[in-house]
């Protein structure tokens, strides 16, 4: 496109330049580091310098050690719950709301509200509803004269009460990205089936949902990456208790580093959620690129 | 034939009493929470401990007087509002010129730079939280300071930046950009004057994301700041996990944290699902 040599060749290193020296900084060096230092042991208050060279000691360590596993089985635990809950409650809710409702831009702004508040706030704001003495959930399961729930005392339902603050947040990113495929397919595949006699039904099953299915695969990918960069809504919920029960591997991570202050072992623990998130970013990769192939046939 | 065929979509259509109630509900459940925010904030104590929660009291603002009136809050506050707005301001800039070069110019490295952006987006925060606490600390003397937070919020939010706008740019007719250099200009001027002005929603778009990100980290700003540099969210952690919980005045902070970002999605929710579908959709 450049049509001129000389300046234009150089063009483009200048315009990323900026951009390039931010990230080289705040985010490539970092990661280089973290596996530097995850073949080291360091501690906060000494020098990088001093610290000394373990070898694979830290993932050894990790692989053996059970709160590494629980960390793992809550994180998929959490992640899958989810990405489950949230894509099937927002893809039948899509279903049910494809009509030409009056007012759906103030709904949808209104659905939008709950993803733009802070993590942290949403935290604090579902620790309040789960209070058991004052919290309004209590109150109104006490004034229908049902038993109180240990909403994050009980290991079991804390994880669950987790899952829930997530699904409040965040079915609506499904909704939203799946109410604006269905609402950009063509009407003539749907009237075609009309006129050949399929039901409602049908008509859903086999023509709607195959074709919003590849935005669907990509959005919850999405929401599974997100997944696993969840943190702040479980530390100010339960911090990861009652013991291990909600405590999520970004969590753990925190936890050994500035906690335990195993910053070597915590920089092990990082890369492996790193290669994790890395598998899972290919995928949605080659999601988005069958897609695209898809699309391109049509 | 077709007459019919039109009534049978108009009807499958049409919004019924059940789809109003549906969707009702759900704006209930999604207002529900945060409302309950905003009412504990504009309660006594003995209001929001009184056995029964209900959203009809006498409001006061003595939550917000105790909060405000507290100089560590407002210098918190006042620390939020720079980094935010400091760290957005140069995510754009350092973005919308690093996504123009990679949909408009073919260059050595333009996959890896494309490929990489992704890869970058996708970083959860608690990985970054060790080895930039190391750089910033022991490398860089950045650590305490708003410059090293300002830094890292810039570095994590431009992959997300520049994979946004790329979708805008490439919408922009690239004749216009031919006429303004026929017409003498530079690939700068190019840029600055034709292309900018025409990206404009979604500059709007990008900058409400990254505003909203950096005005809520919570994680990085922990490990980053002291007493003296703190965000809003590292306080109101601090607050909570205190012995005796004040309800009024955390959600009296927690209601200040969500104003920025709720009335932002009130101004422009339009370009924000604009950014959410073009963010699931393409890249």
């Amino acid at each position: 496109m450049p049509s001129r040599q000389g300046l234009n060749r150089a063009t483009p290193y200048l315009f990323l330049a900026p951009a390039a020296a931010v990230a080289l900084v705040g985010l490539v060096y970092p990661m280089l580091r973290s596996v530097w230092l995850s073949f080291h042991e360091w501690s906060i208050g000494t020098p990088p310098e001093s610290a000394r060279f373990v070898g694979l000691e830290n993932y050894r360590w990790l692989l053996a050690d059970d709160s590494f596993w629980i960390s793992v089985g809550v994180t998929i635990t959490f992640a899958t719950a989810v990405v489950v809950l949230e894509v099937v409650l927002g893809v039948a809710l899509a279903l049910v709301l494809d009509r030409d409702l009056r007012g759906t831009s103030l709904f949808r702004t209104i659905f939008i509200l709950p993803m733009m508040i802070a993590p942290i706030v949403v935290g604090l704001i579902w620790r309040f509803l789960y209070n058991e003495q004052f919290g309004p959930l209590s109150q109104a399961l006490k004034a229908l004269g049902l038993p109180g729930i240990p909403w994050l005392s009980s290991p079991d339902m804390a994880l669950v009460s987790v899952i829930i603050a997530d699904v409040w947040q965040w079915t609506p990113f499904i909704f939203i990205l799946a109410l604006a495929a269905l609402q950009g397919l063509p009407a003539s595949a749907i009237e075609a089936a009309r006129i050949d006699g399929a039901t409602r039904w049908q008509t859903t099953l086999y023509i709607k949902l195959p074709l919003i299915a590849p935005v669907i695969a990509v959005a919850a990918l999405l929401r599974l990456i997100d997944a696993f960069k969840v943190l702040e809504v479980i530390y100010i919920l339960t911090e990861g208790g009652p013991g291990l029960s909600t405590e999520i591997l970004s969590l753990h991570i925190y936890k050994t580093a500035f906690v335990s202050q195993q910053l070597g072992r915590a920089s092990a623990l990082s890369n492996l959620l790193l290669l994790i998130v890395l598998v899972l970013t290919v995928l949605l990769v080659l999601a988005r690129s069958l897609r695209e192939g898809r699309a391109g046939k049509e | 034939m077709s007459g019919t065929a039109t009534t049978g979509t108009a009807t499958t259509r049409r919004a019924t009493p059940l789809s109003y109630a549906v969707i009702v509900a759900l704006a209930i459940l999604s207002l529900g929470p945060i409302l309950v925010m905003i009412a504990t904030s504009l309660k006594t104590k003995p209001d929001i401990f009184s056995g029964s929660f209900s959203l009809i009291f006498m409001p006061t603002l003595e939550n917000y007087r105790a909060v405000l009136g507290d100089s560590q809050n407002a210098r918190y506050l006042t620390n939020s509002l720079i980094v935010a707005t400091v760290s957005t301001g140069l995510t754009l800039v350092f973005g919308c010129m690093a996504a123009y070069a990679i949909v408009r110019f073919r260059f050595l490295g333009r996959d890896v730079v494309s490929g990489g952006t992704l890869l970058m987006r996708m970083v959860p925060p608690a990985v970054l939280t060790v080895p930039v606490f190391m750089i910033w600390t022991y490398e860089l003397g950045l650590s305490n300071s708003l410059p090293g937070v300002i830094l890292v919020y810039t570095a994590i939010n431009l992959p997300f930046v520049i994979w946004i706008l790329q979708s805008f740019i490439a919408q922009v007719p690239p004749a216009l950009e031919e006429a303004a250099r026929i017409d003498g200009a530079n690939d700068f001027q190019v840029f600055f004057l034709v292309v900018l002005p025409m990206i404009k929603p979604g500059l709007a778009a990008a900058a409400i994301f990254t505003f909203r990100i950096a005005w809520n980290e919570f994680i990085l700003a922990l490990v980053l700041t002291n007493r003296f540099t703190r965000t809003m969210p590292v306080k109101v952690s601090l607050f909570i996990n205190e012995h005796n919980i004040e309800w009024g005045q955390i959600m009296a902070i927690g209601t200040l944290i969500a104003v920025p970002p709720l009335v932002f999605t009130f101004l422009a929710s339009r370009q924000i699902i604009t950014g959410m579908t073009a963010g699931a959709v393409k890249g």
